[in-house]
């Protein structure tokens, strides 16, 4: 039996993670991410699993990355400022294969910024902002629901990839209170343990290796230094370290088909809007406003790895419009891949964009 | 079983400069972990960034070689994810009172049930010879060429003072007195602090008059004084010169601890 | 239908509460559809506060007020920033203890704070009678779904206190 509720979209994230089994949040408060953390208090302790609020958000990352060694499920949320701190540790978590769940509920930077407003700014952040080169996975939710089934959905993307998985929510959706409908239970796809005998980071045929974890016997040195396969430091070999990052790299890029969520509307449109998270209501709305096949949406719901294949699917497209709440950087990301020409419409300031600015950017000529 | 079951023999030779202190306090902790008959699969060892955090590498144990400072934070989140493991954390002055400062203070308060195991050699070794926040006044690094005008923290008092439930200080000289202060510190329940002075004849002991290994040795052995004789002195209305270090048990208390086991 | 409702006042009063029982009382016991957003600011308390709420049959797609059709105001500050522009086609229910200033749009006037005062000897369930109020005016949710969202929200031993407060705001609503 499903049930439903009116739940704001940071609480539906708490419990998303709760149904997933998560049994570990570490995290530092911060606007407007905070409820994430305070219904993980109240309810983590009542279902054996640990809450612990740490003293800086360097050591929130950290606290969660030691706990899914021991095997937990292990999350923090977090915004801009505390997203900033993240990133080296965010980097050793890429390094060391841990699974691992970020939420960033995004607002309005740089620095202290707008800290109860809606944006999108971290996206390259999430995507780029460790030192190295490395790949993530990224989730946008563009209601309460989807921050209760992408961040379910995230420790599933965390364990089978081992790797950072980030819930790039923004304000709007984790602030906004709306339906919900709760199903009784998720699908929940355990980590793959590592085979005894086999190297601890040796990997299997999809390029990750199996989970060798603490207190199992296993006596795995785990280390941001590039390794080999047995996971000792080896910091001066060339070749080692390319074949390392470029493992850490292709695992994720390769599963790219795998990992894409999106949805299509239109295919055969010659305007066509792409967006993630909050924006995704204003296309929405103007789409139902103005029903034309002409108006095509490439709606995501993973941003990173980018699913490229997908813009393909629009054989008519002359122009893709991107609202975002920043400077165009996901489309920048578009541009890359297509001939067309991609026009950013970005907004700032907090606000989302309207369904008028949307049909005025659709009108006007590129 | 003795300290040395405890190796990863496939993992040597290590890395460290011959006359290097930190062999000699990895030896002492692994008699001590050996003393209190942990099975291995049940034992973390958890470092951050420097000489000292290299330690874990060389232990058959699980180990997590973290960034540079964090190790208690990732400690306090294998410690509480599973209370069942034994977690000690080797670290040094510059991994753990600057870039990691908060993280000690913070672990000390919470009294978060792990045992750190601090290798001061008073310079930063790996990346060459530069000050630290341990460094003594007057001292010589490549980023105090002119000698060391910040006081150096006391290390001891600043886990004392920010509640850890065992601390005790003793250098890379007084072998046996140190392994029974880590042995200690692992009983104890709650957040045990050991310092160990060690001799870094690379960075620190070359730049520092002291010519050979044994020179800073010597000098670790005559500049430390026993707590009791300390505390008599101070009752006598004896001036205790300033270059001593406090050495023993400093602390051994029963406040509440976080992560003990079940 | 879409409704989309404003509340504003000033911290403490309530103001958020009364959106969030009111989109509670559309999803939970009326099976609509409803989006509740609010302003949030610095400040704890004080200052004009502002929730919104969006009640539709429909799923809602676009989740934020542009045009409200109903107004709860309950604070002078509240209707110079959040009520003096409202459309002609509004209606408005103003606290009108608190509230001197009257729109362009149809008002109802509510003496909330005062009865809750004097009647109900609380103050603090103003919100709660002009949601009566409110209700027994519109009907963007029905009575019986506004009562059991009450009940859900209130503090435990008060609901006696705040389904009164929420029959006066109705008997109110007739009467004016």
């Amino acid at each position: 039996m499903t049930r439903t509720e009116f739940w704001q979209g940071n609480t539906a994230c708490a419990e998303g993670a709760l149904a997933a089994g998560c049994r570990f949040f570490g995290g530092y408060p911060i606007t407007p991410s905070t409820e994430v953390a305070e219904h993980m208090a109240v309810k983590l302790p009542k279902r054996n699993g640990v809450f612990i609020q740490m003293e800086d958000e360097i050591a929130g990352i950290a606290s969660v990355i030691g706990a899914s060694w021991t095997g937990a499920r292990a999350m923090t949320a977090t915004s801009g400022p505390g997203f900033s701190l993240m990133m080296e540790n965010i980097g050793y978590a890429a390094m060391t294969e841990t699974p691992c769940v970020i939420v960033n509920v995004q607002r309005g930077g740089p620095s202290t910024g707008q800290p109860t407003m809606g944006a999108q700014g971290d996206m390259m952040q999430c995507r780029f902002g460790s030192h190295g080169d490395y790949s993530v996975i990224a989730l946008c939710p563009a209601s309460v629901q989807e921050m209760y089934d992408l961040t379910a959905k995230a420790f599933n993307l965390a364990d089978k990839y081992r790797v950072p998985v980030f819930l790039m929510a923004d304000e709007i959706v984790g602030h906004m209170r709306e339906k919900i409908i709760i199903p009784d239970s998720i699908m929940n796809v355990p980590r793959r343990e590592l085979i005894k005998g086999v190297l601890p980071f040796k990997p299997d045929n999809d390029l990750v290796p199996g989970f060798p974890q603490f207190g199992k016997g296993y006596g795995v040195h785990v280390t941001g230094l590039t390794h080999d396969e047995r996971g000792y430091p080896c910091a001066t070999n060339p070749k080692l370290h390319e074949t390392l990052v470029m493992r850490l790299v292709e695992k994720i890029e390769s599963a790219r088909h795998g990992i894409a969520d999106y949805d299509i509307l239109n295919p055969g449109a010659e305007q066509v809007f792409i967006a993630y998270g909050a924006p995704v209501r204003t296309v929405q709305q103007l789409m139902h406003d103005h029903p034309d096949k002409n108006i095509g949406f490439l709606r995501l719901r993973t941003v990173w790895p980018f699913a490229e294949q997908a813009l393909n699917k629009f054989k008519n497209v002359r122009r893709f419009l991107v609202p975002e709440m920043n400077l165009g950087q996901i489309a920048r990301e578009i541009e890359r891949h297509v001939k067309v020409p991609v026009m950013p419409l970005p907004k700032l300031g907090g606000d989302l964009h309207t369904p008028a600015e949307l049909f005025a950017a659709l009108e006007a000529q590129s | 079983m003795s300290f040395e079951d405890w190796y990863r023999q496939d993992r040597l030779p290590h890395i460290f400069c011959a006359g290097c202190g930190n062999g000699t306090i990895i030896n002492c902790t692994l008699a001590a972990v050996d003393q209190m008959a942990w099975k291995k699969e049940e034992t973390v060892f958890v470092s951050g960034i420097g000489c000292s955090s290299r330690a874990p590498g060389y232990i058959l144990t699980d180990s997590l070689h973290t960034t540079h400072g964090r190790a208690i934070a990732f400690a306090t989140g294998v410690k509480l994810a599973n209370p069942d493991l034994n977690v000690v954390v080797f670290t040094g002055d510059g991994d753990l009172a600057a870039i990691g400062g908060n993280h000690f203070i913070h672990g000390c308060r919470r009294n978060i049930d792990i045992t750190v195991i601090c290798m001061n050699n008073q310079i930063y070794g790996m990346t060459g010879g530069q000050g630290s926040p341990t460094t003594p006044l007057g001292c010589l690094s490549t980023t105090t060429p002119y000698g060391c005008a910040e006081t150096p923290f006391d290390l001891c008092e600043l886990a004392i003072a920010a509640g850890a439930n065992y601390v005790s200080r003793w250098t890379s000289y007084h072998v046996k007195e140190l392994e029974k202060a880590v042995h200690a510190g692992l009983q104890t329940p709650g957040f045990s602090f050991i310092e160990a002075l060690v001799q870094c004849p690379t960075a620190f002991g070359r730049r520092n008059k002291f010519k050979q290994v044994s020179d800073q040795v010597d000098y670790l052995r005559t500049h430390t004084m026993l707590k009791a004789k300390r505390e008599r002195m101070i009752e006598q209305g004896e001036r205790i010169p300033l270059d001593m270090f406090v050495v023993g048990e400093l602390v051994r208390r029963n406040r509440p601890v976080m992560g003990g086991k079940p | 239908m879409r409704h989309e409702v404003r509340f504003s006042g000033f911290g403490g009063q309530g103001i958020i509460l009364s959106a969030v029982i009111l989109g509670r009382a559309a999803v939970m016991h009326d099976n609509k559809f409803a989006v509740q957003t609010q302003v949030y600011g610095p400040e704890a308390r004080g200052g004009a506060s502002m929730s919104a709420v969006i009640i539709d049959d429909a799923p809602i797609l676009y989740p934020k007020v542009a045009n409200p059709d109903i107004y709860v105001i309950m604070s002078q500050e509240g209707f110079e920033k959040y009520g003096a522009g409202a459309d002609e086609k509004a209606v408005m229910l103003v606290d009108s203890t608190l509230v001197f200033s009257r729109p362009k749009c149809r008002c109802i006037e509510i003496p909330a704070t005062r009865e809750a005062k004097q009647t109900l000897g609380r103050d603090i369930v103003a919100n709660i009678v002009m949601l009566g109020a409110l209700v027994a005016s519109t009907h963007v949710v029905s009575e019986a779904a506004l009562e059991k969202a009450i009940l859900d929200s209130v503090p435990k031993g008060t609901e006696a206190l705040n389904q009164k407060a929420m029959k006066k705001g109705i008997e109110l609503a007739a009467g004016g």
